[in-house]
């Protein structure tokens, strides 16, 4: 009895019609294609993209040349040589990431004991010739300039969780 | 007009009905190949609904112009002949695939009155003509010199020569109804009282669907596309082209869609034939028809996987040829009987 409705039911196409109701369902669902450039789609503040270096509201750089994000980078892609300051502090003389190593992994935002080098939202930048993606310490502090705002609200959207 | 038109046919003389056949091809081709170019960017478009994206929609208005952008790209790029091809036969075979794809609208009755040449083995020259088209796909298989090109053209040899004999048995069904092999007598035999229900597609519904579905087989068609096989053999029996060579065979292909599309209008659904009796006949509803037919080839192949080889070789010969022929013995017998309805 079974055999004969197996039979039937192939010989009916019982199944590719279900599939093809399927799929002409589908045919009028809700588009969910985000148009890139266009439209994008929401980032969670605790988003990993382009590194930062951040400064205090009184303008002096928060980093201490501690060297945990160089220790803890598993990329190795940041560099970091320091030197004492005139008035005792030590400082970074070269900060540089290359961002062609850089995994994105946030540990180096993770081990900063001064929240000074933090992972932005942005993720459209590009270089055109080799080396253009190594990042120096004036274009990172440039960064974390520009976008301070931003940078400052998505640490205080995550503070309650850190 | 008549006379500029009497003037035209002074002007050229005795070549007159040779210029004049030609003006017919390039009026049923030029159409025919914006319809191809339109063709495949309807697909993508409905293969794009179905899994949800938008399909392309850069270029012109709503994507318009895509077709028209992916033409110029193929136009532009280089051939690349393979240093082991057989040049001649390398160039030779999308010139094959596409000839018969063309030719075979020679005697598809648009209208009562349109078609180009109204022969009275109409039938049998497209199924002589449309069987040619294996050559295009075998000798560019063969010719490539690869192993991959190879495979896809054995693959694609065999499962035409096995589709084309179910396809055949389907359309004695056809001609046990009409008595001819003019297309538009079979046409006009499928006029009735009732509209869509005398139709061929009623008494002859096993052989519609065999015919639809060996119309994919026989056009290398998802799910029956082992001949180009992405996910196995790269590209099948086209890997080696590119450029022009290509686009030819691509274009091949989908006025191979089209055709098949058309005589299914035509064989079973009544081709120009209007499926009311309150509502003129004519060439829209072949149209339509047409449309209807591409739009399932396109469904289908948004729909099912790839068959596997050995299974579409099963289904070729132990269920479609069977089917038709027991169907065949039932319509002969019931047509004896009074109690045929289709007259």
């Amino acid at each position: 009895m079974n055999r004969i409705r197996e039979f039937f039911r192939t010989f009916l196409l019982f199944e590719l019609v279900k599939g093809m109701a399927l799929t002409g369902r589908h045919l009028f669902h809700r588009k969910i294609t985000i148009q890139f450039p266009d439209e994008k789609t929401p980032q969670s503040p605790r988003f990993r993209g382009l590194h930062a270096l951040r400064r205090y509201p009184n303008g002096e750089e928060r980093c201490i040349a501690c060297k945990l994000c160089e220790a803890v980078c598993p990329a190795l892609a940041i560099t970091i040589e320091s030197e004492q300051r005139d008035d005792g502090t030590r400082r970074t003389t070269r900060y540089d990431i290359d961002l062609t190593k850089c995994i994105f992994c946030g540990f180096c935002e993770e081990s900063c004991p001064v929240d000074s080098i933090v992972e932005t939202r942005i993720f459209e930048y590009h270089g055109e010739r080799r080396g253009d993606l190594v990042y120096t310490k004036d274009m990172l502090l440039a960064i974390g300039d520009r976008y301070e705002q931003q940078i400052a609200q998505d640490r205080a959207a995550d503070a309650a969780f850190r | 007009m008549m006379e500029l038109f009497a003037q035209i046919q002074e002007f050229f003389g005795p070549v007159w009905p040779l210029v004049w056949a030609m003006v017919k091809i390039v009026a049923i081709v030029l159409p025919m190949l914006i319809a191809v170019a339109y063709l495949t960017f309807v697909e993508r478009k409905v293969i794009g609904y179905m899994q949800v994206r938008l399909g392309p929609n850069r270029v012109g208005p709503k994507g318009l112009l895509q077709p028209i952008a992916d033409a110029l790209k193929l136009m532009t790029k280089e051939i690349v002949i393979p240093t082991g091809a057989n040049k001649v036969l390398f160039l030779m075979a999308p010139i094959l695939s596409i000839m018969p794809a063309l030719a075979a609208w020679a005697v598809i009755p648009f209208d009562p009155d349109l078609v180009l040449a109204n022969v009275d083995a109409g039938l049998l020259y497209v199924m002589a003509i449309t069987s040619m088209g294996v050559y295009g796909v075998i000798i560019a298989g063969w010719a490539s010199n690869s192993k991959y090109a190879f495979l896809g053209s054995m693959r694609s040899a065999a499962q035409i020569v096995s589709y084309e004999i179910a396809m055949g048995f389907a359309l004695v069904g056809v001609l046990m109804m009409a008595h001819t092999l003019n297309l538009g007598e079979i046409v006009r035999k499928q006029e009735g009282a009732w509209g869509l229900l005398s139709w061929n597609f009623v008494p002859l519904f096993p052989m519609f669907l065999v015919y639809l579905i060996s119309g994919v087989a026989e056009t290398n068609r998802s799910p029956f596309d082992v001949a180009e096989g992405e996910s196995e053999i790269v590209a099948g029996f086209h890997v080696e082209y590119s450029g022009m060579a290509f686009a030819v065979f691509f274009l091949a292909e989908y006025a191979n869609m089209i055709l098949i599309a058309t005589m299914t209008s035509i064989m079973f659904l009544g081709g120009w034939l209007s499926p009311v009796p309150f509502l003129p006949s004519g060439f829209p509803w072949l149209a339509a028809k047409v449309a209807f037919v591409l739009f399932l080839f396109l469904w289908f192949r948004a729909t099912f996987p790839r068959y596997r080889y050995d299974q579409i070789m099963r289904l070729g010969w132990k269920v479609f040829i069977p089917v038709t022929l027991v169907w065949l013995i039932v319509i002969g017998g019931w047509m004896q009987t009074p109690y045929w309805p289709w007259k």
